[in-house]
């Protein structure tokens, strides 16, 4: 009876020990394979310089600042309306019906898969706001993408400031808008910035929705109302039409540092907050 | 200390007596459909350290929140009866609870630095209420953290966090963050049930030191700091779960701890000591 208990104890935890390190494994996998294939050629010239050429041979610098400014543009937009949204179903809506609708809503369109996201950010900004194939219409249907996001991570930021410490400052005389603006938005502040810095790197990986609204021309923008050519997109268009692969091993790998980096500097954020507040 | 009918009356504001600084009279409170509170009448003496005390649960907290308006934040809640400030109905309609606080400063049990530095926190409500001047600024801070027995401890790292310092400190802090702003009411619940010795008896000399100037009002659970620090103190029970508490005695400390007039107070105080 005894022994049977050890034994499926012991099985039970083997079972869990390999579902675990499968996940390290399969990622272990996917890094090891895109490094292996794209270290030989990610170097400064293919950073730093343009493709030239039938096969796009060369460097891939338009594609990197695609990729950047449409990201930064998305941040800028869906900052303000993410946060201001969150601060008011966090502190001012009135729990009730309206609210759950605004959440449902918002979780939803987290669900909406992103090559539909694409084909309205076509419909609605390509072509009915006639802002063309940009970097305007690509950062406003980004911006569609991450909103729920960063939402949501605000509003459990704003959420999880302590009341004790909102009623140090409302006994203070401080009022409503004080007190959210001067002590609970800097608390949340840290978790604030690892959302959109996750939603950052969702945006950045993001190709479906860039294609049909950024375009596919390889392109250093530099207004706003420019096309241009995401990294994703180049990747894409590399491997898929066997233009050239190394260049399409190359940008994944530098990819996939870029949203390391992201997440890493999100965790690291975060770890530096929980030692701040003890 | 008895009181009239008429006193009961909705609207009746006591007339202004110089040593009183709150008139409590008659007061009912409700969270909801439960009424926590029942029939509370009582007068704070100005200048005076006025303790609470009575078993948990027995509406202490409940009754400190009603004097800043602090229950205003906790939806479903209502209060029947009169609060006067200096004579002022602090219910009447025209009165802006966020300047009523100005007025009547809390400190609760568990410290609650806000995360920024030391002196940020002092400055925070001059600041809030327009104080820009640094030169100002740097004095407020510093007398008030002078006044909450702290200054020594904290004048070279003024910019360091609050919430670096230990408990004792960060709970002086918060009561130099209250002072900063120069209340005329100083509400402490429970200020010193989590914190080391060292800084309760800091806070029990400021205490001592502030009520020249301020009027306080301390819970407590702990007997003898209710003697040691107070000059009135009221005794609150809730005799049935799920009833609301009243308030049993009222009267001078030295009184109410050597030959209190209720049983009941008599069996808590006894009870509690030994
Ligand atoms: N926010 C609240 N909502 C509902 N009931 C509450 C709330 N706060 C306190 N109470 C109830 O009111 C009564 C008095 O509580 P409290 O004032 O905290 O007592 P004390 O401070 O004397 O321990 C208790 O029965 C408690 O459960
Ligand atoms: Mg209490």
């Amino acid at each position: 009876m005894k022994d049977m208990k050890r034994i499926t104890n012991a099985l039970a935890l083997a079972v869990f020990w390999i579902a675990g390190l499968t996940t390290v494994v399969v990622l272990g996998a996917v890094i090891l394979y895109v490094f292996v294939n794209g270290i030989g050629h990610l170097n400064l010239a293919f950073i730093f310089t343009k493709p030239h050429g039938v096969n796009a041979e060369g460097g891939i610098w338009p594609m990197i600042v695609s990729t950047m400014y449409v990201t930064g543009l998305a941040m800028v937009i869906v900052t303000p309306i993410a946060v201001l949204a969150a601060v008011y179903l966090a502190e001012y809506a009135v729990q009730g019906r309206l609210v759950r609708i605004i959440r449902f809503a918002a979780d939803t369109l987290a669900g909406v898969p992103s090559i539909v996201m694409g084909l309205f950010g076509l419909a609605l900004f390509v072509e009915g706001m006639g802002f063309g194939f940009s970097v305007l219409s690509g950062a406003l249907a980004l911006s569609f993408l991450m909103l729920p996001i960063v939402m949501r991570t605000t509003e459990e930021a704003i959420r999880a400031v302590p009341k004790f410490i909102r009623w140090g400052s409302y006994g203070l005389g401080a009022t409503k808008w004080q007190t959210v603006s001067r002590i609970v938005l800097p608390a949340a502040m840290p978790r604030i910035i690892t959302g959109l810095i996750l939603a950052t790197g969702r945006a950045v990986g993001e190709t479906a929705v860039v294609i049909f609204t950024m375009g596919t021309m390889i392109n250093t923008p530099l207004l706003p109302t420019d096309p241009g050519r995401s990294m994703t997109v180049h990747l894409y268009q590399m491997a898929m039409e066997g233009i050239n692969l190394p260049a399409a091993f190359g940008t994944a790998l530098l990819l996939m540092v870029m949203i390391l980096f992201f997440n890493l500097s999100a965790r690291w954020l975060l770890r530096r907050n929980r030692r701040m507040q003890g | 200390m008895s009181h009239t009918l008429a006193e009961h009356q909705p609207g009746f504001v006591p007339t202004a007596d110089a040593c009183v600084k709150i008139a409590v009279r008659g007061l009912d409170f409700f969270y909801g459909d439960f009424q926590a509170l029942t029939d509370i009448t009582c007068d704070i003496r100005d200048n005076s350290v006025t303790a609470f005390i009575g078993p948990s649960g027995c509406g202490k907290s409940t009754f400190l929140r009603c004097f800043n308006r602090m229950n205003d934040l906790i939806i479903g809640t209502k209060v029947e009866g009169l609060i006067t400030l200096d004579g002022q109905d602090i219910y009447a309609p025209g009165v802006d609870p966020v300047d009523l606080r100005r007025r009547i400063g809390m400190i609760f049990q568990q410290p609650n630095p806000f995360p920024m530095s030391i002196y940020d926190n002092v400055a925070y409500g001059p600041r809030l209420h327009g104080m820009k001047k640094k030169a100002d600024l740097d004095e407020v801070v510093e007398t008030s953290l002078k006044r909450a027995n702290l200054w020594k401890e904290v004048k070279d790292i003024l910019g360091r966090g609050g919430l670096t310092l230990s408990g004792g400190q960060q709970q002086r802090l918060c009561i130099a963050r209250v002072l900063a702003v120069q209340p005329d009411v100083l509400l402490m619940d429970e200020p010193c049930s989590a914190i080391d010795p060292t800084s309760v008896q800091k806070i029990e000399d400021l205490m001592a030191e502030l009520k020249s100037t301020v009027t306080i009002i301390i819970v407590t659970h702990n007997m003898q700091q209710a003697a040691r620090v107070s000059d009135e103190t009221a005794f609150f029970l809730q005799e049935v779960m799920g009833e609301p508490a009243m308030l049993v005695e009222f009267g001078r400390t030295a009184d109410i701890f050597t030959s209190p007039k209720d049983k009941r107070t008599e069996d808590y105080i006894t009870g509690r000591f030994g």
